[in-house]
């Protein structure tokens, strides 16, 4: 972390600083720019609190009108652009360059258009997560990815790194409940993706922009999938004695053909954190607790609930527990969902975001303990055990230059340890400055050229996101022999 | 057909790309050839099948997840899911017969280049979202991968999806990942008949929205019933309107009794049985109701609301045109009479006043050669679609056209 690297600053752009923002003003009428030191330092920074880089100015705009003509003044004036909806990134996705722009999408939260016959929505992409769900919410319906920030983080955001949250093992991942985009190019051209429609006409162009992490343009407005709220949810809490038994009762759940609207697995240091912070009851003498949560009718989920724990009885669970109100379900999930927020009480942490083949979770979660150990720090694991995204929450101090150096060697490690199962660097955070040097664990030259090629086509002279997602060796004279 | 290259290797396949690019050889790109005569026709001097790309490389069913080889036929995986009881959640629809082949041929690698879901794909997502992971070569000859085989993974961009729908025009996909999903325990059927386009879309509107998991809805011309199953439904010559549930057998008869309640008003309702909507479900899935006739056939997405209004501004101009509505409405399979133009113009006008796109499915090569095939792209996603096979296939080479010109 503290060895981060930023693209070079363009000295000729900081230098005009002054007359750039004057003239930004002027191509821009109307648009909010924040250019003195104590409105930038709010957005200094990402929740990848480690890094932190002024940028030149921060501009909130208001329409998507605003948003191309920033663009195109920035592409003009070779500026760089960092995008940024509620800053809630944990892998520095919005960590602004010296010599960039952020674009804050904040006070485009708009909802322009709710069409529940045909199930979607249209909003622009600074509206919160929640805040969507909340605007259907009276008439029975929700959009389904439930990121843990989903409180604060933005659709915006979500839509770059394909966000996914404790309900995507039924419901999918951002990718999944997006229907059309509407994009503004770095050259300021306003472009329309999609139209609603359950497929699109041509490539699939929003399959590209999601996940794209803001490098490709900025995406203003989406329109999203609404689902209807199903009658009832429940969930349940299965304690075991080993990581192992709780593994092999994820594996045994689903081979029974259920599938779980959620099932989240906490580790030991994970149960006792989060149960300090939200008295959910969790057992506290278990070294694995499972969230096990099902939708239907009452009585459906009665008999689901007991299916899925006949299926324990196999894996000696010491606490089969299912809620019996909805308080008590509203506490469990508030454990599980305050998790980062409790452990952050605690203890500066560096929260990763592999994911591994769920049958390796015993062998990842003993190659981590090793790892932390010989680093000498203490660790977390908050796991989403249906699709093998696994959260370690790595302790450290972060006054203490030394352990900060090992949270990061240590981080490191364990995702390259993930890749090395048959996994990945990030499941749903993204790669952001984060993981982009260890990008090579993962893809060889071939593939990291498939993509810089893309970016480079959209994004000639690399403005827009800089310093994410690859090794600044792959930056543009890296990349431009290979153009065609 | 011209000699056809068939790789059983990788490497086999990116030298021959390779040496394409090379020498600015232009490629026809398929794997079982099913869908061959869907797009523009292609002018090529060499020809290339995936169908030698074959095998189950993984499949970890507690895990959800298998790959293969592109080239392995989709009735051998879909064989071995069924021995797990598992399947393909988005339902691949089988084109085989309605383009006058065989059917159960089509390949993996073809689902994804086609990226045609069947009937549950209102419920389970379609195909590209059930892809997590593929090998592909591009028109240099490159051999790339993206994804991988976690259900969960956002390192990198998604360059899978991407290649999703792009009808083997920037990339030849080597192996696939898919996400795979149990199969109900039981299944069971409401049929609902007579009822008018705009009713039946009522219909099927409001039962996707209720909380019970309706996993199909279909609503089918009275004209195009005669090829469905069960045999006796197909004899009673009235138009059927469909909903399906899918779930456990207890939680099955008190949802399908909701239901009931809930759509009486729309007439008398028959129900089918475990074994008589798989067998309705399947019909529906391999396109029995385009196998009336050889007339053209338009595939046509579009906001379900809108669906019906879409066929009657067709229907003004050819009366004959009959339709079937899948997705609610979302997506509409219209066969049209014998015309030299399969109805383009009217076709291209009903979806353009009222929002969609519209695919040209089967037609002779002569109205292919002479209409645009797949719907034409507004001028920025063009703009983006000609960048994007510049950047996978610069030369050219893969599929020539096949989709617009140049592309």
């Amino acid at each position: 972390m503290s060895s981060l690297v930023l693209p070079e600053p363009d000295t000729a752009v900081l230098i005009k600083r002054n007359p750039l923002l004057k003239g930004l003003k002027k191509a821009v009428p109307g648009l909010d720019i924040i250019s003195d030191e104590d409105g930038r330092r709010a957005f200094e920074a990402d929740a990848l609190t480690a890094y932190k880089m002024m940028p030149m100015a921060v501009v909130l705009p208001v329409n998507t009108e605003q948003v191309s003509a920033i663009l195109k003044f920035c592409n003009q004036h070779n500026i760089k652009v960092v995008p940024r909806g509620a800053g809630t990134s944990l892998c520095g996705g919005a960590l602004p360059c010296e010599d960039s722009i952020v674009v804050g999408l904040s006070r485009m939260n708009r909802v322009l258009d709710i069409d529940f016959p045909n199930r979607m929505a249209t909003v622009q992409t600074g509206i919160t997560n929640l805040g969507i769900s909340n605007a259907v919410e009276a008439n029975g319906f929700f959009y389904a990815p439930d990121p843990s920030s989903q409180l604060a983080c933005t659709l915006g955001g979500n839509i770059a790194m394909n966000s996914g949250g404790a309900h995507c093992l039924k419901y999918g991942v951002t990718t999944n409940n997006i229907l059309a985009l509407k994009v503004v190019l770095i050259d300021g051209e306003v472009i329309d993706i999609g139209g609603g429609y359950l497929d699109q006409p041509g490539y699939d162009l929003i399959g590209l922009f999601v996940g794209s992490e803001g490098q490709f343009g900025i995406v203003t407005e989406a329109t999203v999938r609404l689902l209807k709220s199903p009658e009832a949810a429940r969930p349940m809490l299965m304690g075991f004695q080993s990581s192992e038994d709780a593994g092999d009762c994820v594996a045994a759940v689903i081979a029974s053909g259920i599938i779980p609207v959620a099932l989240e697995f906490m580790d030991r240091p994970a149960i006792h954190v989060c149960e300090n912070f939200a008295n959910a009851g969790y057992p506290l003498d278990v070294e694995a607790l499972l969230i096990v949560e099902v939708e239907g009718s009452e009585s459906e989920i009665d008999s689901l609930l007991d299916k899925i724990a006949t299926i324990a009885q196999e894996f000696n669970p010491s606490v089969i527990r299912i809620s019996q109100s909805p308080e008590e379900s509203l506490a469990i999930w508030k454990g599980r969902k305050s998790a980062f927020g409790a452990m952050g009480q605690i203890s500066d942490y560096y929260c990763m975001d592999g994911t591994i083949p769920t049958n390796k979770l015993s062998e990842v979660l003993s190659e981590i303990a090793r790892i932390c150990a010989r680093h000498e720090l203490k660790v977390a694991n908050i796991f989403h055990a249906g699709d093998g995204n696994l959260h370690p929450l790595v302790l450290y101090d972060a006054n203490n230059a030394d352990e900060v150096r090992r949270a990061e060697e240590a981080g490191a490690e364990i995702l390259k340890h993930c890749v090395r199962v048959g996994g990945c660097l990030t499941g749903e955070h993204g790669v952001g400055v984060e993981k982009r040097d260890i990008m090579y664990e993962q893809f060889s030259t071939v593939d990291m050229e498939q993509q810089t090629r893309i970016k480079s086509a959209f994004d000639p002279n690399w403005l827009l996101n800089p310093g994410k997602v690859f090794p600044l060796d792959e930056t543009p004279q890296a990349t431009a022999d290979g153009e065609s | 057909m011209a000699h056809v290259i068939r790789p059983s290797e990788e490497e086999e396949l990116s030298s021959f790309i390779a040496e394409a690019a090379e020498s600015g050889v232009p490629i026809e790109v398929f794997g079982a050839a099913t869908k061959r005569d869907i797009g523009r026709p292609l002018q090529v001097e060499a020809t290339v099948s995936s169908e030698n790309l074959t095998g189950i490389t993984l499949y970890e069913p507690s895990e959800l997840v298998l790959s293969a080889g592109s080239g392995t036929p989709l009735a051998d995986i879909e064989d071995l899911l069924r021995q797990y009881n598992q399947q393909l959640p988005f339902e691949p629809i089988d084109l085989g017969p309605v383009l006058k082949g065989e059917a159960g041929r089509g390949t993996l690698g073809a689902v994804f280049a086609t990226n045609f879901s069947g009937p549950r794909r209102i419920f389970s997502g379609s195909a590209r979202d059930h892809l997590i992971g593929m090998r592909a070569i591009n028109g240099r000859g490159e051999l790339f991968k993206s994804g991988g085989r976690v259900m969960k993974n956002v390192t990198g961009y998604d360059l899978s999806r991407t290649l999703t729908g792009s009808w083997g025009t920037l990339a030849v996909m080597t192996e696939v990942t898919v996400k795979v999903l149990p199969i109900a325990e039981e299944t069971r059927t409401l049929l609902f008949f007579d009822l008018l386009d705009e009713i039946a879309i009522d219909l099927m509107c409001d039962a996707v929205i209720t909380p019970y998991e309706v996993s199909a809805t279909v609503h089918i011309d009275q004209e195009l019933v005669s090829h469905i199953a069960p045999d006796e439904l197909a004899s009673q010559g009235k138009s059927i309107t469909a909903i399906r549930l899918e779930n456990f057998s207890e939680s099955l008869d008190y949802r399908i009794e909701q239901l009931r309640t809930q759509f009486q008003s729309y007439g008398d309702i028959e129900l089918l049985n475990d074994a008589q909507s798989l067998e309705f479900w399947s019909s529906i899935r391999q396109l029995k109701f385009l196998q009336v006739s050889n007339d053209p056939v338009w595939r046509i997405s579009t906001l379900p609301k809108n669906a019906a209004e879409v066929v009657r501004g067709i229907r003004a101009h050819h009366p004959q045109c009959s339709a079937v509505y899948e997705w609610s409405g979302g997506l509409i399979w219209l066969l049209m009479p014998p015309l030299s133009d399969a109805g383009t113009s009217e076709v291209r006008r009903s979806v353009g006043a009222l929002g969609g796109h519209a695919t040209l499915i089967r037609s002779d090569v002569s109205t292919r050669a002479s209409v645009e095939v797949f719907h034409p792209l507004q001028k920025g996603p063009m703009k983006i679609t000609q960048h994007l096979k510049n950047v996978f296939d610069p030369a050219g080479i893969l599929n020539p056209g096949r989709m617009y010109p140049g592309i």
